[in-house]
Formats: structure tokens, C-alpha cells, sequence
């Protein structure tokens, strides 16, 4: 097939043509085939992309909070701990990359353990490590620097700078993102097998059309750009349709600062908001390849 | 123009027709006849590209059929025009849209067109039907209007399938009239009919040949007609 004939059918889809419009019949399920699946498809795209969004978003928050906060962990006997935490801090408070260093008091630490032993819990009673947070500058800490220092000053010190929690987060993220990306392909592909089925069944149903242009000396891209041009404008409508339901859908979930739980952050915001309005013109390019390779595959077979 | 040399045509196993050789001239006006299933059909087709010869050679316009692809088909069309007992219309489309479909495909400005579209209409006598859809019609206004899509592109030659199959005599007369005033014009004609009042009446007319498609081979009728 030759690049030109390509851009020249591209052209011509676009084109108005009242002539070449009217050579195949109007109605027809295909019309509604084409029209449903488009629209279908175009409002799970805009849910799975909504989903890569918020999942992106949702990591690199998460992401982020972690990466700029570490924690120190004291392991000491009840009588080291005092100097032991003293020790720690001042070697904190030198550190550059450090903002801030806080030892957590008894009500943080009881406070932490609620979730799993209750309100009640009488921490002093039990052999606890003292925790001191770590709130790092833009910049960050050399933290094997860091390491080596607290080891030869405090050796029941141990840091923890996230990056064991860091690590499985950003790689579920980009297993989602990966997961939503195929999810996005597949609705494409199945668009194009339906627009493709679709084509196949008004080629079919319109072989007196073809054998009665052909009898009048139509040629073959003159056909095949009547249905291509039909099905791409069908593909690229649905799908519009289809994008402003999948928004307002969008749009009409919980607002993430009310609830605040996991699922109610999948919205899509800011300039985010525009990503969507691609799936409509992706969704033309896809019944027009469909279309096209269809009507010229059964012209080629009906010669 | 049209020059079948010694073809031959089978299908289904069967021979149709074999050592087929005849040469439509410019301006010439040739009746075929012959009983029917002896080929009539598929001869015309040969014809215009619809088909090709399972041996012997068809040339179009001097190119040969086999070289052509179907876009060339499509061209060589367009230098003649065909006229089927069915007719062959597009049911969705009007009859001045139907007669139109040729310079549609051809990428012409139908609304330019639209004053010669009207003299055509009004010459085969079809102006009042301008806007009714094929099923509407009656079988003497869509050969008619059959012919009118056949000649709107100004073809060299006209083939025409049985034309008057589905029509009285008035119509039939009618009709041959139309394509002998097209012969007149310089057009080459050639009709397929069984109907042999039908070429005795356009011997009187015009001049004519008559080839008899019978026993496999074609022949030349005399004046056993």
C-alpha cells in the first residue's frame, strides 16, 4: 500500500463529500454497532486512565512523604537510653541534610501502637526501642555517612531511611501504571476488532453496492474510502460520547479529601482533566485503520 | 475498441463458449443472439473486464485484460457503459442520484453537472421521475434510466444486457430508438437480446451486424433472421 494512497484516504475521510457519503446506505446495525462499542470502550478508557493517573499520583505521594522522613531506632538497656538518645540527637542535629530530629515522647510511641494493643496500652511497662524521626532538607542525607557515625557513637542505634517500603511501592506503582497502560491497549484493540467486525458485516451486507460502483467504473480506494470515511466519523462520534460519560462519571466520584481512603483518590485533577479528550481521536485512528484494512482485504477478495 | 481473439469460456468444468473471435469497431452497432444459458451474458461481460477468458485474449481499448489490474478495470469502464436487464441501481439513492453515480466516482461536481443531468433525464424521457427512488419505477423507466447512467459519462461504447427483457413493445421500440440515435452520435452499440423482432426492426433502422452465440461457437447470422 503506498504512503500516498494512505494520506490521500486520510484526507479524504475528512473531506465532506454529500457524493461520495450517499453511495452506501445510512442505517444499518453496523451504524449501531460501531456508535455502542466506540462509546463503550471510550468510557472504559477514560476509567482505566483515570486509574493510571490516580495510581501515579498515589505513589509518588507516598513515595515522597517516605523519602523525606527516616527513622532511628534505639535498642538499648533501660539505663543506656537517656544518653544513648542524647548522643544520637546531637549527632543528628550535625548532620547536614537534616532539617529536623524529634524524639518521639511516650504519648507518640503509645499513640503508634494503639492500632494494634489499644488506648490503654502502658508503654513504660514494656521493652520498647525509642524512636527519633528524621525530617530531611530537599537535598537529603549521605545516609551511609550517617550510618557509620551513629555506629561508632551509638551502637544501639539502628536507621531506617524507608527505602525497604520505598522500593515495593514504586514497583506496585509502576505495575499498576504497566497494568492500566495494557488495560488501555486492550480497549483499543477491541475497539478495533468490533469496528473491524463491524466493517466486515456492512461489506457484506453492501455487495450490490460495490458490484453496482464497480459496473460504473468506481475504483477501488473511491469504495473503500466511502466506508472507511463512515466508520471513522462513527468511531470518532461514539467515542465522544462515550469520553463525556466516562468524565462526568469521573467527575461525580467522592471527593478524595472527604472520605480519604484509598479508592476515593481516583479522580483525575488538574490539568489531568485533559488527558481524556485524546480518546476520541485515538479511537478515529483506530476505525480508520480498521476500516481501511477491512474494506480493502474484501475488495480485494471480491475482484 | 473491443476485440475478443479466439476466447473461450468455462466454468464449473463445463465449456461455455470456445473460439470466440469478434471486433466491435467504432460507430458499429452489433445485435448478439442466441438461445438462452448460451452465453450472451457472460460473452458482454468478457467485454467490459468483468470476467476474463479462460483462453484466447480480450483487449480493451487495445490493452489486454488479463494485464489489468482492477483500478484499470475501473478506468476502461468508464469508456463503456452497461446497461443489465436488472438494471443495477443503488435502491437508497434517487434516480437523478443513481444516473449521477458515475461522475460521483470520478470525483466530478455533480451540482455542475446538474443542467446536463437534466437534459439527459428529459431525453430518455425520465424528468418527472427526477426524484423518485429505483423501486418506484416501472420497468420501462429504469431500463431507461439504466441507459442514462450508461451514457452520462459520454462512453465510446454501450453494452446493453437483454434492455428490453422487461418491457412491452412500445418500450422496446422506445429504447432501440434511444440507441440508435447514440449509434447515430458515434457510439459503438452492442445488444444482447433473444428478441428477434427486435433486430428485425433496427435492421430497417440501421445498419447492423448480427452474431449468433449458439453450439458453443459464434456465428454470423444471415438472412435466416
Amino acid at each position: 500500500m503506498r504512503p500516498s494512497q494512505v494520506i490521500s484516504d486520510i484526507v479524504q475521510t475528512f473531506r465532506m463529500d454529500p457524493n461520495g457519503d450517499r453511495v452506501v446506505p445510512p442505517t444499518g446495525f453496523t451504524a449501531r454497532l460501531t456508535l455502542f462499542s466506540s462509546a463503550a470502550m471510550a468510557f472504559l478508557a477514560v476509567f482505566a486512565m483515570a486509574l493510571s493517573l490516580a495510581t501515579g499520583r498515589l505513589a509518588d505521594r507516598w513515595s515522597d512523604e517516605l523519602a523525606r522522613t527516616s527513622t532511628l531506632r534505639i535498642s538499648v538497656p533501660e539505663g543506656q537510653m537517656q544518653a544513648q538518645t542524647t548522643a544520637a540527637l546531637r549527632i543528628l542535629e550535625t548532620t547536614e541534610g537534616i532539617a529536623e530530629a524529634r524524639a518521639l515522647t511516650s504519648e507518640d510511641q503509645k499513640a503508634l501502637l494503639a492500632p494494634w494493643f489499644g488506648p490503654d496500652l502502658a508503654v513504660e511497662t514494656l521493652p520498647i526501642p525509642q524512636l527519633i524521626e528524621i525530617v530531611e532538607t530537599d537535598d537529603g542525607y549521605d545516609a551511609e555517612n550517617l550510618r557509620l557515625r551513629l555506629a561508632a557513637e551509638v551502637p544501639g542505634a539502628v536507621l531506617d531511611d524507608h527505602t525497604r517500603w520505598r522500593k515495593p511501592l514504586a514497583q506496585a506503582a509502576a505495575r499498576l501504571r504497566g497494568l492500566a497502560f495494557v488495560s488501555m491497549v486492550l480497549i483499543a484493540l477491541t475497539t478495533g476488532a468490533m469496528i473491524t467486525l463491524a466493517a466486515n458485516a456492512a461489506l457484506s451486507a453492501n455487495t450490490q453496492v460495490i458490484r453496482v460502483l464497480r459496473l460504473v467504473g468506481a475504483q477501488d480506494n473511491f469504495i473503500a474510502r466511502a466506508f472507511i470515511r463512515r466508520f471513522t466519523l462513527r468511531g470518532l462520534f461514539g467515542a465522544a460520547i462515550g469520553t463525556v460519560a466516562g468524565i462526568l462519571a469521573v467527575a461525580l466520584l467522592p471527593k478524595a479529601d472527604t472520605a480519604g481512603g484509598f479508592l476515593t483518590g481516583l479522580g483525575l485533577q488538574g490539568w489531568h482533566w485533559l488527558w481524556p479528550f485524546v480518546i476520541p481521536p485515538l479511537a478515529a485512528i483506530v476505525a480508520f485503520v480498521a476500516t481501511r484494512l477491512a474494506a480493502y482485504r474484501t475488495l480485494k477478495e471480491r475482484s | 475498441m473491443i476485440e475478443l481473439d479466439n476466447v473461450a469460456y468455462s466454468y464449473g468444468g463445463g465449456e461455455l463458449f470456445s473460439s470466440v473471435s469478434m471486433s466491435l469497431s467504432p460507430g458499429s452497432f452489433h445485435f448478439l443472439t442466441g438461445p438462452s444459458g448460451a452465453g450472451k451474458t457472460t460473452l458482454l461481460k468478457l467485454c467490459y473486464g468483468e470476467l476474463l477468458p479462460t483462453a484466447g485474449q480480450a483487449r480493451l481499448f487495445g490493452v489486454d485484460a488479463r494485464s489489468m489490474g482492477r483500478d484499470d478495470v475501473a478506468l476502461i469502464r468508464r469508456r463503456i457503459g452497461v446497461v443489465h436487464q436488472d438494471c443495477q441501481f443503488l435502491d437508497h439513492l434517487t434516480l437523478t442520484e443513481n444516473v449521477a453515480l458515475p461522475l460521483s466516482t470520478t470525483g466530478k461536481d455533480v451540482a455542475a453537472e446538474m443542467d446536463n443531468l437534466r437534459d439527459l433525464l428529459g431525453w430518455v424521457g425520465l424528468s418527472q421521475q427526477a426524484g423518485q427512488f429505483p423501486p418506484e419505477l416501472s420497468g420501462g423507466e429504469r431500463q431507461r434510466a439504466a441507459l442514462a447512467r450508461a451514457i452520462i459519462m459520454s462512453p465510446d461504447v454501450i453494452l446493453a444486457d437483454e434492455p428490453t427483457g422487461n418491457v412491452d413493445w412500445d418500450m422496446s421500440q422506445r429504447l432501440l430508438t434511444l440507441l440508435i440515435e447514440l449509434n447515430k452520435m458515434g457510439k459503438t452499440i452492442l445488444i444482447a437480446t433473444h428478441d428477434l423482432n427486435l433486430i428485425r426492426t433496427a435492421k430497417s433502422q440501421v445498419s447492423s451486424r448480427v452474431l449468433r452465440l449458439k453450439d458453443r461457437r459464434l456465428w454470423a447470422a444471415g438472412a435466416d433472421l
